[in-house]
C-alpha cells in the first residue's frame, strides 16, 4: 500500500511540474509572436503558426502517450488524478459552441440566454450526487457497461450503445464543423481544407493513445483554451471597469447599458430607422396580399426612376445605378415574393432594444409565461443531459479512487465555472463598448474593428445606413453572435496576436470535445458492441487494434456528414442533451439508488424515454415538417421535459410489475455504494 | 456480503446529505428562475439580482455544493470505516 500510496503522490507532483513548464513555454511563444508581429510578421503567418504550433503539440503528446494496454486505452490506466482530471474534463466539456457561440447568444438574447449557462453548469451537481463515485466504483470502461452489468443482458446494452452513438454522433459533427470554421477563418485555407487539417489533429491524438493520451491532450487544451478566453475579457474590462476581474464589477457597466438602452429608445434618429423598417414590413405584407399590383407598381417605380435619372441629366454612375435596379427587378411575380417575404422580416429590426437584464421576452403576460417555461425547459434538459452524456460520465471511471472521483467533479465544474461565469460579462462589456463607440459614430470613420469586420464578413457585421444621415444608428448594425468572442480582441484594441490565440482557444476547445465523443463512439463499438457481444474472447491487442481502426473511420464518417453542412447545428446539440437526458439518466441514477429497478423496467423506461422525446421533436421541429401544436409552449428543444419524467415513471411501474432482480445483482448494487467495504469479495473493476 | 447495521447507518446519512444538497441546487435553480423578474427589483452590486444568480451566483453555489458534498462524505467514508485508505 505505502508504494503505490508513494507513487500516486510523485506522478501528480511530476505533473504539475510539467504542465507549468508547458504553460510557461506556451506563454513565451504567444509572446515571441507578439514580437514577431511588431517586427512585422503577417497576420496569416500568425494564424499558420497557432495553427500548426498547436496541433503540432496535441499531436506530440498523443504520440508520447500512445498505448496497446486495454486498461491504458480505455480508462489512461485509471491514475488521473483530481485536478487534472478536473481540467480534462472541462476542456472535453466546453465545445466550439461554448467558446465561440456563448457569449454571442447572450448578447443577442441578454437575460433569456443565460439558460444554458445555468444548464451546462448545474449538471455537474447532478454528476456528483448521483452517477460519478458510484460508476468510479463499478469501475469498468463505458456506459453501456454499467447498465449491461446493473440489468443484465444484451438488450439493454445494445439500447445503451444505439443511445450513445446517437448522441455523440450528432454532437461531435457541430464539433467538426466548429474545427472547419476556425481553420478557414484564420488562415485562409477552405473549409473543407481546414476540417481535414483538424481531423487529422484529432486523429493523432486520439488513435495511438485512447484515453490516455486524449486525456493528457485535453488539460494542455483546457490551459490554452482558458488563457485565450480571458486575456481579451480582462483587457476589455480594464478598459471598462478599471479593474483586472470584470466579471465581479460589471453590475454598473450593466446599469449604464440599461441607460443607453433607454436613450437608444428615445432618440429621434434611431426612431426614423425603425420607422422606416416598419414601414418596409408593411409594404412587404401588402405586396404579399396583393401581389399582383405590388408587382406591376413597383417594376413601374425602378423604371420610372431610370426615365427620370436620364431626363434630369444625372451623372453617369447615378444612372448606371438606376439601371441595375431595373435590370435585377424580379421577372415575375412569383420571382419577387421571397423579395417581399424578406422584408417583412423587417419587423424585428423595427423593435427598440430588449433590456439586456429583463428576465423572459413577451408582448404580454401570457407570453413572458411561456418564455418562463421555455427557459427552464431548457435549464432541465441541459442539466440532466449533462448527467448523461456518456464521453463525461466515462472521464470518473479514470481517477485512481472514489474519493477522487469525487474531488474531480468539483475540479471540473470550477475549471468550466471559469469560463461560463466570464461569458455573461464579456457579452455585456461588448455591448457597452458598441452602444458608447460604434453608435453615434459616422460611417466616415467608423472604429476600426467595425470597419474591418463588417468587410471581411457581412454575415457577422453589417452595418448600413438605413436613413442615409451619415451617424450609425443602433437599429442600423446587424449582429452574428459569433462576431463577440472573435472580434472582442480587436474591440479591446489588442494586436493581432491576441486574435491569432481566440482562434486556437476556438481550436482547443472543439479539438478536445471531438477528441472524447469520437473516442466514446468507437469505444462503444469495439468494447461494448465486439468485445462484449460479438467476441467475448478477443486478445486485448485485437481488441485496442480493432478500436483504433473504428475511431478512424467514425471520424472519416462525422466529417463527411459535416461537409455537408447539416442544418441548425444548435438544435443538433440541443436534441443530443435531451434525448441523452431521456434514455439515460432514469435507468442509470435508479440503478444506483433503487435495487428495485430490473431488466425489464429498464428495457421499457429507455424505450419509452427516447420514445417520447423523439416523438416530440419529430411532431414539433419544423425541419421534419410535421408541425403539430406544442405542448404548453415548450419548444421540441426541451423535448426531454417530457422524455424524461415517462421514462423514470415507467421504469418504476414495469420494475414493480415484474419480477426483482437477483441477489447478485442487489449485492452489486450494494457494492457500488460504498468507496470500500472491508471483506467485500465481489470485484466489479475491470483491469 | 451481507451489510451490517452501520452499513445501513452510511447508505441513510449519504441520502440525507444527497437530499438536502439536492434541495439547495432545486432553490437556486428552478426557485430562482421561476421567480426572476420579482428578483430583478433588487440590486446587488449593481447587479438586478434575478440576473446576478444566473449569471453567477447560482453557479458559484453549485461548484460549493459539489465541494461540500465531496468533504462531507470523506467524513463519513472514514467515520463508518468505508474509505480506500490512503490512495492521494
Amino acid at each position: 500500500m505505502s508504494s503505490q500510496v508513494f507513487s500516486h503522490k510523485t506522478f501528480n507532483q511530476s505533473l504539475k511540474k510539467y504542465y507549468s513548464f508547458y504553460t510557461g513555454g506556451f506563454i513565451a511563444f504567444v509572446l515571441a509572436l507578439a514580437v514577431a508581429e511588431q517586427i512585422g510578421m503577417s497576420r496569416q503567418w500568425i494564424g499558420y503558426w497557432f495553427l500548426f504550433a498547436t496541433i503540432g503539440l496535441y499531436a506530440g503528446i498523443g504520440i508520447m502517450a500512445r498505448t496497446a494496454e486495454v486498461a491504458e486505452y480505455y480508462v489512461a490506466g485509471r491514475r488521473v488524478p483530481a485536478f487534472f482530471n478536473g481540467m480534462a474534463t472541462g476542456a472535453d466539456w466546453m465545445s466550439a459552441a461554448s467558446f465561440i457561440g456563448m457569449a454571442g447568444t447572450l448578447f443577442l438574447g441578454g437575460f433569456d440566454g443565460l439558460a444554458w449557462v445555468m444548464g451546462w453548469t448545474g449538471g455537474y451537481c447532478l454528476v456528483a450526487l448521483f452517477l460519478a463515485p458510484y460508476l468510479r466504483k463499478f469501475g469498468q470502461f463505458t456506459i453501456p457497461d454499467f447498465l449491461a452489468e446493473r440489468y443484465g443482458g444484451n438488450i439493454v446494452r445494445t439500447i445503451g450503445i444505439i443511445s450513445a452513438i446517437t448522441c455523440s454522433f450528432v454532437y461531435v459533427v457541430a464539433q467538426i464543423y466548429g474545427v472547419g470554421l476556425i481553420t478557414s477563418r484564420f488562415t485562409g485555407l477552405e473549409f473543407g481544407v481546414g476540417v481535414f487539417v483538424g481531423l487529422s489533429g484529432i486523429l493523432v491524438c486520439s488513435m495511438l493513445g485512447g484515453m490516455k493520451a486524449v486525456t493528457w491532450t485535453q488539460v494542455a487544451q483546457y490551459i490554452i483554451l482558458i488563457i485565450a478566453y480571458m486575456t481579451p475579457v480582462v483587457w476589455l474590462g480594464i478598459k471598462h471597469t478599471g479593474i483586472p476581474v470584470p466579471q465581479l464589477a460589471y453590475g454598473y457597466t450593466l446599469q449604464k447599458v440599461g441607460d443607453l438602452e433607454k436613450k437608444i429608445t428615445a432618440d429621434p434618429k434611431e426612431q426614423e430607422v425603425r420607422k422606416i423598417f416598419a414601414d418596409r414590413a408593411a409594404a412587404g405584407r401588402a405586396a404579399l396580399a396583393a401581389p399582383d399590383k405590388a408587382y406591376a407598381e413597383g417594376k413601374a417605380m425602378v423604371e420610372k426612376n431610370l426615365a427620370d435619372a436620364k431626363a434630369a441629366n444625372a451623372p453617369a454612375d447615378k444612372i448606371a445605378a438606376t439601371e441595375k435596379a431595373v435590370a435585377a427587378y424580379p421577372k415575375d411575380v412569383n420571382a419577387a415574393k421571397p423579395m417581399w417575404t424578406r422584408e417583412t422580416g423587417l419587423a424585428a429590426r423595427a423593435a427598440p432594444p430588449r433590456p439586456h437584464a429583463q428576465a423572459f421576452a413577451g408582448k404580454d403576460e401570457a407570453a413572458q409565461n411561456t418564455a418562463r417555461l421555455n427557459f427552464i425547459g431548457i435549464v432541465f434538459c441541459m442539466m440532466f443531459g449533462t448527467a448523461a452524456l456518456p464521453h463525461i460520465l466515462m472521464r470518473y471511471y479514470t481517477t485512481p479512487s472514489v474519493q477522487q472521483a469525487r474531488v474531480s467533479v468539483f475540479w471540473s465544474l470550477f475549471f468550466i465555472f471559469l469560463l461560463y461565469f466570464t461569458a455573461p460579462c464579456l457579452a455585456v462589456l461588448a455591448k457597452y463598448d458598441m452602444y458608447s463607440n460604434l453608435v453615434g459614430s459616422s460611417f466616415a470613420s467608423l472604429p476600426a474593428w467595425a470597419a474591418a469586420w463588417a468587410k471581411v464578413d457581412p454575415g457577422l457585421l453589417n452595418i448600413t445606413d438605413i436613413n442615409k444621415d451619415g451617424i450609425v444608428q443602433w437599429a442600423e448594425v446587424v449582429i452574428g453572435g459569433d462576431l463577440i468572442v472573435l472580434a472582442t480582441p480587436e474591440i479591446a484594441g489588442l494586436p493581432y496576436v491576441v486574435s491569432g490565440l481566440v482562434a486556437a482557444g476556438g481550436l482547443a476547445a472543439a479539438l478536445s470535445t471531438a477528441d472524447g465523443l469520437l473516442l466514446t463512439i468507437a469505444n462503444a463499438l469495439s468494447h461494448d458492441l465486439y468485445y462484449k457481444m460479438i467476441d467475448p474472447h478477443a486478445t486485448t491487442t485485437k481488441r485496442v487494434t480493432i478500436s483504433k481502426v473504428l475511431l478512424v473511420v467514425v471520424a472519416i464518417i462525422a466529417a463527411y456528414v459535416t461537409s455537408l453542412k447539416p442544418g441548425d447545428i444548435l438544435f443538433l446539440v440541443g436534441a443530443a442533451f435531451s434525448l441523452a437526458a431521456s434514455a439515460f439518466f432514469p435507468p442509470l441514477v435508479l440503478g444506483v439508488f433503487w435495487k428495485r429497478a430490473n431488466k425489464w423496467g429498464a428495457i421499457v423506461g429507455m424505450a419509452v424515454g427516447l420514445g417520447v422525446c423523439a416523438y416530440y421533436m419529430y411532431s414539433r421541429y419544423p425541419f421534419f415538417g410535421v408541425n403539430m401544436p406544442l405542448w404548453f409552449g415548450l419548444s421540441p428543444v426541451s423535448a426531454g421535459m417530457f422524455g424524461l419524467p415517462a421514462g423514470l415513471i415507467t421504469i418504476f411501474v414495469v420494475s414493480l410489475l415484474t419480477s426483482p432482480p437477483s441477489r447478485e445483482v442487489q449485492e452489486l448494487v450494494e457494492h457500488v455504494r460504498y468507496p470500500h467495504l472491508r471483506g467485500d469479495t465481489m470485484v466489479s473493476e475491470a483491469r | 456480503m451481507q451489510l451490517t447495521e452501520k452499513h445501513q447507518e452510511y447508505w441513510r446519512k449519504n441520502l440525507v446529505y444527497t437530499a438536502i444538497l439536492l434541495l439547495v441546487w432545486f432553490i437556486v435553480t428552478f426557485v430562482e428562475a421561476w421567480y426572476a423578474r420579482e428578483l430583478n427589483s433588487i440590486t446587488f452590486f449593481g447587479f438586478p439580482f434575478g440576473f446576478y444568480m444566473s449569471a453567477q451566483g447560482s453557479l458559484a453555489i453549485y461548484v460549493a455544493i459539489i465541494g461540500i458534498y465531496a468533504i462531507l462524505m470523506r467524513k463519513l467514508d472514514l467515520e463508518y470505516n468505508v474509505d480506500e485508505g490512503d490512495l492521494e
